[in-house]
């Protein structure tokens, strides 16, 4: 099997409220692997830790009020990215490591053209010339699909529509050819039809260029259209990875069933929805035992005190759970049914 | 056939500007007593404007609004109020429609006061049992909205618009800002309290799916106008207008092994400053039939073969895709 171009192991990154009065886990021991030209997606609710996780590998958090605890480890390309030195890391941030955010009229700056924005990586990694810069620059609007490219290029983000603006910030983040792309929420600003013109973007330069995507949502439509494989996560933890389909198919873990069950669908009509109870805990105060046990439809004893690892399912290895069904299957409650 | 509750005629609104804004350009809409109109389409496409100026929170340009039979867009400031009583809202951000200074009991009593529909005795009881009704504990009557999660905050706009006792509430995205998880509760909730207190609801969404499951008539919006009105199984099923196949196309399926093919449309939506001749959507009309009959002649919201009650804006709503 080839090596992971990123491996997270253990990371912590933890928070100090304030008025000092406690600390937030936000995240709290993630581990993953991203293996070239793959997309994995980081799926989760407000709070369960994978913006943070993302920002994380970037390093990215703000400090303070944010650290990432000793012993957590982001290997990129087998260099420990925490143990770097700023002039290190900035090499390889926006170089080989390349982000898109959510919002993208807060992450471009409002006063220089867009041109100007996207030509800075080139010359800072690639020390274009401004002229070769600008060129690439119009390279990558052309790339992304901008309609006028050469004339796009100096126009201000004010002047572009939500979907052209994200446009941009793919051009942006793909102008040095990196081999690892963090979309967070890329699409969720966006109208469904806009949507639906970013994925297929992403999915086009993904196989032109050969980046490894991690692609980071809330939208289980979205994890199941573009993502190889899924990292489910739930106050701050991973609690069940997969391969897509089989997370789809068989999901073990309460947590990710109650999601999927929670969605409308848009090619049938539920009579009634099947809720989740209850809310997301504070990052401050995490439930003893499985997090989860306080929302669990088949939770007993042994979950509120005993936190569960995350256990192997089935022979093939690629699938895991974090949750103590996967010894004891027999306690699974037979679900309602929802029609 | 009953009475519509409410009966929408030709109702537009414009922004004044050099050239106006045309947000809602001739809209006709009814709903029936007890049912669900789900109002759907994407930013831009006026679908708020509408649910806000058949309230009166923005006055109309033009056009007739009854609800009862009442003319709507004729009240004076008293029989308006009144009026407020049998209508009501939720809205999206349940943050920022809630007022931080206020704890939840007054927010709550509020309304029961101007419409005076409670005398003071029996105040704490009304929004215990206002509370009660939206499953919140009486203990959140104390508590101040940031104290509320999304979905806490929720169940109190839910319970303020219930507390005048309406007969119909436009519910104007009201669990797009929530987490999947807790939206299946307000979206069931909304739900359970239709049913028993026979409301009727306008339906304002974005997301095809949320709409599918709680409304029984869609109407989809496109620049200011309805493309498509039909009964949300046959929209969802056979959709006619080429802007509701490729909105329906477009949605991501929670399902890895889905066939359904997308329809990627080109383009972004136009201004409604500068809403496109002749058809609005045909710039980015993906029909094979697309021809310069759509360039200059607007197409009317019409019957389709399919049934009387399916109607659809587009020259060739019959023809395959």
């Amino acid at each position: 099997m080839t090596e992971p171009l990123l491996r997270v192991r253990d990371l912590k990154t933890y928070f100090v409220t304030e008025q000092g009065r406690g600390t937030a886990r936000a995240v709290d021991g993630v581990s993953f692997d991203l293996y070239p030209g793959e997309t994995l997606g980081i799926v989760g609710e407000s709070g369960c830790g994978k913006t943070v996780t993302s920002l994380s590998i970037l390093r990215l958090i703000p400090e303070p009020p944010g650290h990432i605890r000793p012993g957590s480890l982001i290997e990129f390309e087998g260099r420990n990215l925490l143990a770097l030195a700023p002039p290190d890391l900035r090499a390889i941030r926006g170089n080989q490591i390349a982000m898109v955010f959510q919002e993208p009229m807060t992450s471009l700056n409002p006063v220089f053209t867009v041109g100007d924005q996207i030509a800075e990586a080139a010359i800072i990694h690639q020390h274009l010339s401004r002229k070769a810069a600008r060129a690439r620059a119009i390279e990558m609007l052309t790339l992304v699909g901008l309609p006028d490219p050469a004339e796009r290029v100096d126009h201000y983000p004010h002047q572009l529509s939500g979907g052209m603006r994200q446009r941009v910030m793919i051009a942006m983040a793909l102008v040095c050819h990196p081999k690892v792309l963090i979309a967070d929420e890329p699409t969720t600003a966006l109208d469904v039809t806009i949507q639906a013109q970013i994925l297929e973007l992403l999915e086009r330069l993904q196989a032109e260029l050969g980046m490894a995507v991690l692609l980071i949502t809330h939208d289980l439509g979205v994890v199941a259209g573009q993502a190889d494989r899924v990292v489910v996560m739930y106050a701050g933890q991973v609690v069940e990875t997969a391969p897509t389909t089989a997370l789809f198919d068989g999901p073990i873990h309460p947590y990710t069933e109650g999601l999927m069950a929670a969605v409308p669908r848009i090619d049938a009509r539920k009579s009634r929805l099947q809720a989740i109870p209850g809310q997301v805990p504070a990052a401050t105060a995490w439930p003893s035992g499985c997090r989860f046990h306080p929302r669990c439809p088949h939770a007993w004893t042994k979950c509120t005190i005993e936190e569960p690892p995350l256990l192997g399912v089935g022979a093939s290895g690629d699938h895991s759970a974090r949750c103590w069904l996967v010894q004891e299957p027999g306690r699974r409650k037979r679900q309602p049914e929802t029609e | 056939m009953t009475a519509p509750l409410l009966d929408i005629q030709n109702l537009v609104k414009h922004y004044p500007g050099r050239p106006p804004v045309r947000a809602v350009d001739g809209v006709s809409l009814t709903i029936a007593p007890g049912q669900t109109l789900g109002l759907v389409g994407e930013s831009g496409s006026g679908k708020s404007t509408v649910g806000r100026t058949i309230l009166r929170l923005q006055e109309p340009t033009s056009g007739r609004v009854l609800f009862e039979g009442e003319d709507v867009f004729a009240l004076g400031t008293g029989p308006l109020r009144a009026l407020r009583r049998r209508m009501q809202i939720v809205f999206q951000d349940p943050y920022s429609s809630l007022n931080p200074r206020m704890t939840v009991a007054r927010t709550l009593r509020e309304p029961l006061e101007i419409h005076r529909l409670a005398p003071p005795a029996q105040m704490d009881a009304r929004v215990t049992a206002l509370l009660d009704e939206v499953g919140l504990d009486p203990a959140f009557a104390d508590r101040y909205p940031h104290e509320l999660s999304g979905g806490q905050r929720q169940r109190v706009g839910i319970a303020r618009a219930l507390s005048v006792e309406p007969r119909f509430i436009v519910c104007d995205e009201p669990v797009s800002a929530l987490d999947v998880s807790v939206q299946a509760q307000v979206l069931n909730l909304l739900a359970d309290l239709q049913q028993k207190r026979r409301l009727t609801y306008l339906f304002i969404a974005h997301d095809l799916a949320v709409v599918r499951h709680i409304a029984d008539q869609v109407a989809v919006m496109y620049l200011g106008r309805i493309v498509e009105r039909a009964p949300a199984s046959a929209i969802y099923t056979a959709p006619r207008h080429p802007y509701t196949r490729a909105l329906l196309s477009a949605v991501p399926e929670p399902n890895p092994r889905a066939t359904r093919e997308r329809i990627v449309l080109s383009g972004d939506i136009p201004s409604p400053a500068h809403p496109p001749s002749g058809c609005p959507f045909h710039p980015r009309c993906p029909h094979p039939k697309k021809n310069e009959r759509c360039r200059t002649e607007a197409p009317a919201l019409r019957a389709t073969s399919d049934s009387p009650a399916h109607l659809a804006a587009c020259h060739f709503a019959e023809e395959p895709m």
